[in-house]
């Protein structure tokens, strides 16, 4: 008989000659759970992420923005529901992995818990914040599990689509009238630092680091990641004349990268401990959508077996 | 003509844009994922229909007009919608009462315009009978799953309907534009498109399992700009940015 050792011997050297895993094969529990932490919290984040950005649907300015931002919303939709269907690969319903983000044991990228306050922050969630995300899933195309690296390569054709977009916005408001401009850039004060921390702690405070490196879950660290966003979107702002709110950020030539202050930690942990801006709000929200459905997810269940037992009967 | 053709583009338009609104409110809250992006997809159909129509209606005025003048700078007695269509979202039951309802009308009516003698309007109608096609499905599937679901859907489907089917007489409202354009060819004639309503709710409500409303009274005014209190604050919301800062390119 096979021991577990052996096992996770074979499945090691499977990750290490860049095979995918997939979901009959075995796998370290921790690996599985790892990754059911990983992917569910990215379908919540897409989920989550709806309602910033919902919130400037009806206020569009115009028939065409209104039309993008309601694709682009759609889209996260539809990226939340590839993601879920990825979790259920690893043995996890949707049912439960939704029960678990309602009761607040999952989370979801603290970064939905910023308000939109105006509508270049629809420019600045697009530009920042799914330019941010891009990085990390551009990596997660390539991760070990094959569900989750497939589901990745859609999600990063329509994210760098979402992108575009939101960096249009931003530069469309920052040529604009002087309302407009000063509209772009408080939206980049406001979006800048928390954006630099939706890639995690640095890499020697993070909890999950090494073990998912070592799985070829992740294969760039948290502070990599960080610094080729960094070294891309400051010369973005500079393009449209926008200044990025960091003093200490300068080009050190040696690096060959920026160099940039310190983020403000204790805002970090705040706000993934339940203390920002809109946790509340938003976790209220996803829990009353989820209780007015629940006639509505009954009725559908209840005549469908109805409906089987008619088509028995017949 | 070209005046009462442009107020009939305008009515086109107008129910198809604020229906968008409405439905654009649930993104984000649906009852299910699935039905987030349907009620999303729809929204966005008929964001695209409205502006469609709206160009249209703009060239048809001849003044100059975009499709974003006249969404965002029109105001409450100037919009030509159907009060339906402005009814606020209330529970899901209500939400596809509404679109079922309004789809039980518009997709005869896009079928019927198809032979209009208006290219344009042809054109415009074309695209729209596909998406309306699936609407009218999605809503009737809805109607049925809730008539005979449980107790509380059919219930909640029933005070749906009861409540909104006021709404419905001013759909085939005939006044001298609609007689003026089914005159000349360019609007069908009411009666036909009643006639594929009243087919399509009687099937339909079979099979949920619903009672049809009696036909009492029928709220009108809103093909001449009278609407109900709604509209105001969907406006108030849809124009913020264009009324605040006018002039401004986004």
């Amino acid at each position: 008989m096979t021991e577990v050792k052996d096992l996770e011997a074979l499945f090691q050297a499977k990750i290490d000659a860049e095979q995918k895993i997939e979901p009959k094969d075995w796998m370290p529990e921790k690996y599985r759970k790892n990754l059911v932490r990983q992917v569910s919290q990215h379908a919540h984040s897409e989920v989550v992420g709806m309602l910033p950005e919902g919130n400037w649907i009806t206020r569009a300015p115009n028939l065409r923005r209104k039309a993008i931002l309601l694709a682009k919303v759609q889209d996260e939709a539809g990226h939340g529901l590839y993601l879920y269907s990825a979790c259920e690969t690893l043995g996890v319903t949707r049912e439960s992995t939704i029960d678990d983000l309602l009761s607040g044991k999952a989370k979801y990228s603290s970064i939905f818990n910023y308000p939109t306050l105006t509508w270049a922050d629809i420019g600045a969630i697009g530009w920042l914040v799914d330019g941010a995300a891009i990085m990390n899933q551009v990596m997660l195309t390539r991760t070990s599990y094959g569900p989750y690296a497939r589901a990745m390569v859609r999600i990063c054709k329509e994210e760098s689509f979402h992108q575009r977009q939101g960096y249009e916005i931003i530069a469309v408001l920052s040529k604009g009238t002087p309302e407009q401009k000063d509209m772009a850039q408080d939206a980049l004060n406001r979006w800048w630092w928390p954006s630099l921390m939706m890639f995690g702690p640095h890499d020697g405070e993070s909890a999950h680091t090494a073990e998912s490196m070592k799985w070829k879950i992740k294969r760039e660290s948290n502070d990599e990641l960080r610094q080729k966003f960094i070294d891309r979107t400051v010369q973005q702002a500079e393009v449209i004349g926008l200044k990025v709110p960091d003093p200490d950020l300068k080009w050190n030539e040696e690096r060959g990268h920026y160099d940039h202050g310190e983020i403000d930690w204790k805002e970090f942990w705040n706000v993934v401990e339940g203390n920002g801006p809109c946790n509340h709000e938003r976790m209220k929200a996803r829990i009353a959508a989820h209780e007015n459905g629940r006639w509505v997810r009954e009725a559908a269940v209840a005549y469908a077996s109805k409906k089987a037992r008619k088509k028995q009967a017949a | 003509m070209s005046n009462a053709l442009f107020t009939y583009t305008l009515r086109l338009a107008d129910d198809l844009l604020v229906l968008s609104h409405r439905l654009s409110e649930w993104c984000g809250h649906g009852p299910v994922l699935e039905e987030d992006i349907a009620l999303t997809n729809r929204a966005l159909d008929h964001l695209g229909e409205a502006r469609n129509l709206l160009q249209y209606a703009g060239q048809v005025e001849g003044q100059g007009r975009s499709d974003d003048d006249l969404a965002f700078l029109r105001n409450e007695r100037q919009y030509r919608n159907v009060k339906l269509v402005e009814q606020p979202n209330g529970d899901y039951a209500h939400t596809i009462a509404r679109n079922f309802l309004f789809d039980a009308y518009h997709l005869p009516l896009m079928h019927a315009l198809l032979k209009s003698k208006d290219d344009q309007l042809v054109a415009i109608a074309g695209k729209a009978v596909k998406e309306a096609t699936y609407h009218l499905r999605h809503s009737s599937e809805w109607m049925v799953r809730f008539g005979d679901g449980t107790d509380e859907s059919h219930q909640r489907a029933q005070t749906a309907l009861d409540d909104l089917w006021t709404f419905t007489g001013e759909l085939f409202v005939e006044d001298d534009v609609q007689k003026e354009l089914e005159k000349a060819g360019i609007a069908p004639a009411s009666g036909p498109i009643k006639a594929a309503f009243d087919s399509t709710v009687n099937e339909v409500l079979k099979e949920a399992t619903l009672k049809r409303p009696e036909d009492g009274f029928m709220a009108e005014g809103g093909r001449d700009g009278r609407h109900t209190e709604h509209l105001g604050y969907i406006l108030a919301e849809m124009q913020y940015l264009q009324r605040a800062y006018p002039g401004a390119e986004w």
